[in-house]
């Protein structure tokens, strides 16, 4: 049997986004098996409409627009793309989480096509409860 | 110092970032036939350690890591 990694999404910035989006390739890249359940400010990201992201969390406060136009100058992929590229190498599925999407009216259409359904959180315990490795981002 | 072998495929992935060029090779490497050797051309200075060590990790041939001046070549032989 694989090894299954489960990792939360929850934090809409994109410092944790680009490091959860490593992370899922680093599991691809040793052959688990990826559930990625985004709720909260993560799954704001993930709507269609999200527009462009250029939030950082408050230690990157007031580096913003250095950090951007280096990672534009030097062509890092956006967390969308290494999540993309991370899930056409290997197993790794995306799912939304239904309580948030309900809440803020949010439904399947509006979300991203990288999130392959909108789940309940038991489901994704489910999922989640024989994994090697956990993770809340 | 392994010999470099003329590689059947070569994946350019000079300039880009961790993960990228690793996630190129697995994609390559899923591509090609057992037997074939696979040449990455890397900037990125973690992949010559994380590459080389899913190369052995797999199970595959580690044939070299090759400084160019200026970019890494990584080079592997798909044995399974």
């Amino acid at each position: 049997m694989v090894d299954k990694a489960s990792i939360v999404l929850a934090s809409g910035t994109v410092d944790k986004l680009m490091a959860g989006s490593i992370i899922v390739s680093g599991a691809v890249a040793n052959e688990m098996e990826v559930n990625v359940f985004v709720t909260f400010w993560a799954l704001m990201e993930m709507r269609k409409n999200a527009g462009e992201n250029t939030k950082l969390g408050v230690e990157g406060k007031g580096m913003e627009k250095q950090l951007f136009s280096i990672m534009k100058e030097k062509k890092v992929p956006s967390w969308k793309d290494t999540l993309k590229q991370a899930m056409e190498v290997g197993d790794v599925h995306v799912y939304g989480c239904a309580m948030f999407a309900d809440l803020m009216g949010i439904g399947k259409d509006d979300l991203d096509p990288m999130i392959e359904e909108v789940i309940g959180v038991s489901q994704f315990v489910d999922m989640a409860k024989d994994s090697k490795m956990t993770l809340f981002i | 110092m392994a010999e470099e072998i003329k590689p059947d495929k070569i994946v350019d992935a000079r300039g880009s970032f961790c993960p990228g060029p690793l996630m190129e090779m697995i994609k390559a490497y899923k591509q090609a036939k057992i037997g074939d050797v696979i040449s990455v051309y890397s900037t990125d200075s973690g992949t010559k350690k994380d590459a080389a060590a899913w190369i052995n990790k797999s199970g595959n041939q580690l044939i070299g890591v090759f400084d160019k001046n200026g970019y890494y070549e990584i080079e592997m032989k798909k044995v399974k």
